[in-house]
Order: structure tokens, then sequence, then C-alpha cells
């Protein structure tokens, strides 16, 4: 796929509410857009759709302008997916219907086997005859995702797609948007207020608040970044992509290696060689000046200190370390960071307690 | 006893006489309702009240207007004179033209309500999908409001059965042309004829209980609000 670049700047009024936006990003993978509610990153995904109409706007992509001073490309012809953050099936359609109504107005022609094989990705078999009314909230979210994929948009705009679902729900979807990320070619800007959502499926991360951009750029800098504007709390962490490298069944417990070091963890059932993306929580590391082997602390790693900074709390620092070109937060007390004297450059050892594969 | 020739002559003229009004009125509704439904402008409530003006005034006194206006020296009978085909008043057309007028509010407003109740969601879902305007409105909006339009079509021809005195102002009594059961009812009551009257009118209200009775017992609610 060639390189596209989404641009888009946009300024919104509304009672009580400004947008004022100003994006260049790579559109690919899965861009997350990032921030509290009312932040405005809804209203900013409204307004890629062209479902809104910004006083000011610019917007193009792959250099094929949607919106200027001029120029006003309407939604229907924009060719894109939108999945919105409750339920939108066409009621009077049954779900087959649904998909339909979509793929009869795609640009290209949908052919009967990628109809099929949308419909197998969401595993959305079996309830297509079946009106929106008789579909679980899952269910409906899963048709509407397909529906929107099923026209092969140049670009997929979810909405929240997870947030008016309960815990099992999400647990029942999330594992169907991470196929798509991986077996579609397709950018996916995804908005959302999660941090662990955003942990599993982003590449890029957009953090929006009051209606501006606050930080943005690949997730796991943009995410370890110290300033990170977006108070996260207990969720501040840094997510690792490692390639599993070895299983011990005697242990249950699963190697993956990644640029700076290796894992142990809990065996999860992946295969070797598959890649896969480790979350690691500022709260779980911790720093020792010397590698202890008497400690119950499976995983212990060299790393550099970059920056220091104060957390939320006065008492509480955040320290972002290097282990070889992987960013890690650790989150320790200030006299902790005094005892060990902290300071950038200086060599440590990462303990690690607690590490999970997200994806 | 049962119907007179005459009796089935205002029948049939009073069943032909709605079912157009009616097919005229959801094609004059439509684009009404689906303008009063999505419009921001600032005379949507200067259109709304002209058109529910039928439903508070006294027929006579629409009547009174339609048929000086419809008349030989009235703007719209100037202008169905220079197009040749007359005058309006006492033919049945000019009873057509004026049943469209005093039924139009029953007809927008479950149409607009229908529309309404939808909301913006399924037109931005449509757009998504690559659906334009038109096609939106085809193949969204219109089965969406689908209830709307029964409950408008029933109420439309039943309110248009039930008409009497824009009738006697504009139509007159002229058998097979504009005389309407309701009509042909007061006739025989005025020459005492109580038991030709108790035929049409027994029939009427049983007719309309049987409508309204459907309408009331489907399972979504279809009136009005």
């Amino acid at each position: 796929m060639s390189k596209s670049i989404l641009s888009a700047r946009f300024q919104l009024d509304r009672p009580g509410f400004r947008l004022d936006v100003d994006l260049q990003l790579p559109c690919r993978g899965v861009i997350a857009l990032f921030g509290h509610s009312g932040s405005g990153k809804t209203s900013l995904l409204r307004c890629i759709a062209g479902l809104e109409t910004p006083r000011r706007g610019k917007l193009s992509l792959n250099g094929e302008t949607w919106q200027d001073d001029n120029h006003f490309v309407p939604t229907h012809k924009r060719r894109l997916g939108y999945v919105f953050q409750e339920a939108s099936l066409l009621p009077h359609l049954s779900a087959r219907g649904n998909l339909n109504f979509a793929a009869r107005r795609a640009a290209e022609v949908v052919t009967e086997a990628e109809h099929h094989r949308i419909v197998e990705l969401l595993g959305i078999g079996p309830m297509l005859e079946r009106p929106p009314a008789q579909l679980s909230g899952g269910e409906r979210q899963r048709v509407a995702i397909g529906r929107a994929l099923i026209s092969k948009p140049r670009l997929l705009l979810m909405d929240e797609p997870l947030a008016s679902l309960d815990q099992a729900r999400k647990q029942e979807i999330l594992p169907y948007l991470e196929t798509l990320k991986t077996e579609l070619d397709v950018p996916i800007i995804y908005v959302s207020h999660s941090p662990d959502e955003v942990a599993r499926l982003a590449d890029t991360l957009v953090a929006m608040e009051d209606g501006k951009i606050v930080a943005s750029g690949p997730l796991t800098e943009t995410l370890t970044r110290l300033d990170f504007p977006i108070k996260l709390g207990e969720e501040v962490g840094s997510v690792v992509e490692a390639t599993v490298a070895e299983r011990d069944a005697q242990w249950q417990l699963t190697k993956v290696t990644f640029d700076g070091g290796e894992l142990w963890l809990r065996d999860s059932g992946h295969a070797i060689g598959r890649r896969v993306r480790v979350r690691v929580l500022a709260r779980d590391v911790s720093l020792s000046l010397h590698q202890h082997n008497d400690t119950s602390i499976v995983n212990s790693l060299p790393a550099v200190v970059e920056e220091i900074s104060t957390e939320q709390h006065p008492g509480m620092a955040l320290v972002k370390l290097k282990l070889g070109n992987t960013p890690l937060v650790a989150r320790l007390t200030h006299r902790s960071a005094h005892h060990l004297a902290l300071a950038p450059g200086k060599p440590i050892w990462a303990q690690i307690k607690s590490v999970a594969i997200i994806q | 006893m049962g119907f007179s020739a005459a009796d089935l002559q205002a029948i049939w003229l009073t069943l032909r006489l709605a079912t157009v009004v009616t097919l005229m009125l959801l094609l004059i509704a439509t684009p009404i309702a689906w303008w009063l439904s999505r419009t921001r402008c600032r005379w949507k409530g200067v259109v709304s009240a002209v058109i529910a003006l039928p439903l508070v005034l006294p027929p006579t006194v629409l009547g009174f207007y339609l048929l000086l206006a419809m008349g030989p020296n009235g703007p719209v009978g100037q202008l169905t004179q220079a197009l040749g085909i007359g005058t309006l008043p006492f033919t049945f057309w000019g009873l057509v033209v004026a049943s469209v007028i005093y039924s139009l509010p029953f007809v927008v407003q479950p149409i607009q309500n229908a529309m309404e109740a939808m909301g913006e969601r399924p037109l931005e879902v449509a757009a998504t999908l690559g659906a334009g305007s038109a096609d939106t409105f085809f193949n969204v909006v219109l089965p969406l409001a689908r209830p709307g339009f029964v409950t408008a079509a029933i109420l439309g021809f039943t309110h248009t059965l039930g008409e009497f005195g824009v009738v006697l102002m504009i139509g007159g009594n002229i058998p097979g042309a504009t005389r309407v059961i309701s009509v042909q009812i007061y006739d025989h009551v005025e020459a005492m004829d109580y038991a030709q009257a108790h035929w049409l009118a027994g029939a009427m209200v049983l007719f309309s209980f049987a409508v309204l009775a459907l309408l009331y017992s489907r399972k979504r609610p279809l009136l009005l609000k």
C-alpha cells in the first residue's frame, strides 16, 4: 500500500465547546483519538466523515481533497466506513439487509468471496437473517462493523464502538478488532477514552483535551512521554512490541524478546515467532542498583534512566527508562529516587513485577 | 329495505372521492412533512399554522373562502378558466381540491411525527454507507416512516368520508357529482325518511368504528403523538 497521509485542520464552534485542530498523520494501522469525554474526539471524527460542517476546515487523504474553502465532498462520496458508538443498524432491514445496503452502494463491486470473508471475520454468519431488534448489543456492533467494512472503505472511522457494551461484550468484540487490524489493509481512526483499548489496538496515538490535540505520535513513544498531558493515574505504563521466542512447558511460561531484552511471562498459548504486544504498567516496575537473584521477580533487565518527573501526587516520581530502544516507565517515590541517586544517563536494573500479553 | 339506488350512488361517489383525495394527500403531504421535520427555517411555525388551520376553523369558513377563490371571479377560478377547464365549484374535482385542503393536517402530522421520531442517525448511517440524499429518502426515510404513512392514509380517508360543511359550501348537492353520503343522509332527514337515513348513518358508524379499532389495536400505536 502506498504511503498515505491524513491531513486535517478544523475549527468548529458549538455552544460551550470549540474544536480547533491541525493534524498531519501517516494514515495506516490504527490511529487512536484518545481523551476524556467532552474532549472533542467524536467531533473531530464527525468532521473527518463530513457529518459536521465546520466553520473552517481543510481535509485531505492521500492528497485527495475532501474539504477546503471551496470544496466539500459529501459524506456519501468519501468512501469511508463509520461505526457509531451505539448500534446504528437500519431497523427496517435484517442483518443481511444491512450488509447488502452497504455492498450495493460500494464504489467497487463486492464479490461473493469478499462478502463471505467479512461475514467469517466477524463471525456473523448465524445471525444474518435476524432483524436488529433480535440481536444482542455485541452482535449488533459486529454486524455494524461488517457493514462498514464490506464496501472496502479507504478509511474506517470508529467512534467508541465498545463504549455502549458491558465488559463481557467488550471482550467478545476486541479480538475481532485485533483481527481486522492484522487481516485488512484499511487504516482505522479509533476514538476511545479507554487506555486499555488504546494499548491493545493503537499504532499511533492522538491525545485530545478541550477540543485541541495535546500530543500525537507513535503509540509507544507518545504513551511513555512523561509530559503526556492526559492524567492516566494507575494506567500509566508502556506498550512493548515483542516476539514469542520460547515456551517452557514445565513451568507454563513464555519468553518474548524485544529490542532491549527479553521477558518471561505466563504462557498464553501464542506460537513461537508470533508478534505480540505486551503492556507494562509503571506501578509494576521497580528499580534497583544491582541485579538481585534472591527475589521472586522473574524479569530483571538492565536499563538506563532517561528522564525523571513528578507524578500527580507530589511524593511520587515517574522515571522514564530506555531498554535498548524500548522506553519503559517506572513509578516510585521521590524518596526512593533520591536514595538511588537517579539521574539521566545512570545505568539501573528494572524489575518488572507483572507483565501481560494484550494482543 | 336497504340502500336505494341514490344511496348506492352516494356511497360510490364518496369512496371514489376519499380514495382520490387520500392518494393526492399522500403525494402532497410527504414533501411538506419532510421539509417541516428537517427545516430550521424561521417560517416553519407559520407554515405549520397554515396547515393546521382546518383543524380549528368551522368547515363553513373554509368552504366560504374556497368558494370565493374558485368562483368565476376568484384567483383560482380565473386560472382554471384561463386553462379552459371552467370553474371548480359544484364539480367532483372542486370537492377533491377542497377535501385535500380540509384533510391536509390529518395527513401531514402523522408523517411529520414519524420522520421526526427517526432522528438524524439513520440519515447519517445511510450517508456513511454511500447513499445520496434521494437514495436515502426512498430507501431509508420512507420505510422507516411507514407507520406514519399508514396512520396518515387512514385518517385522511376517514376524515374525507365524514366531511359535510365544506361539501355543502363548495359542492352543493348534485347526484353523482357532489352528493356524498353525509349530504344524502341530510336529505333523508330533511324528508323525514328516518329509516333510509338509519341505513346510511349506521353503515358510516360501523365502518368508521372498524377502521379506527384496527388503527388503535395495532401493536405499535400509530396515532398522532
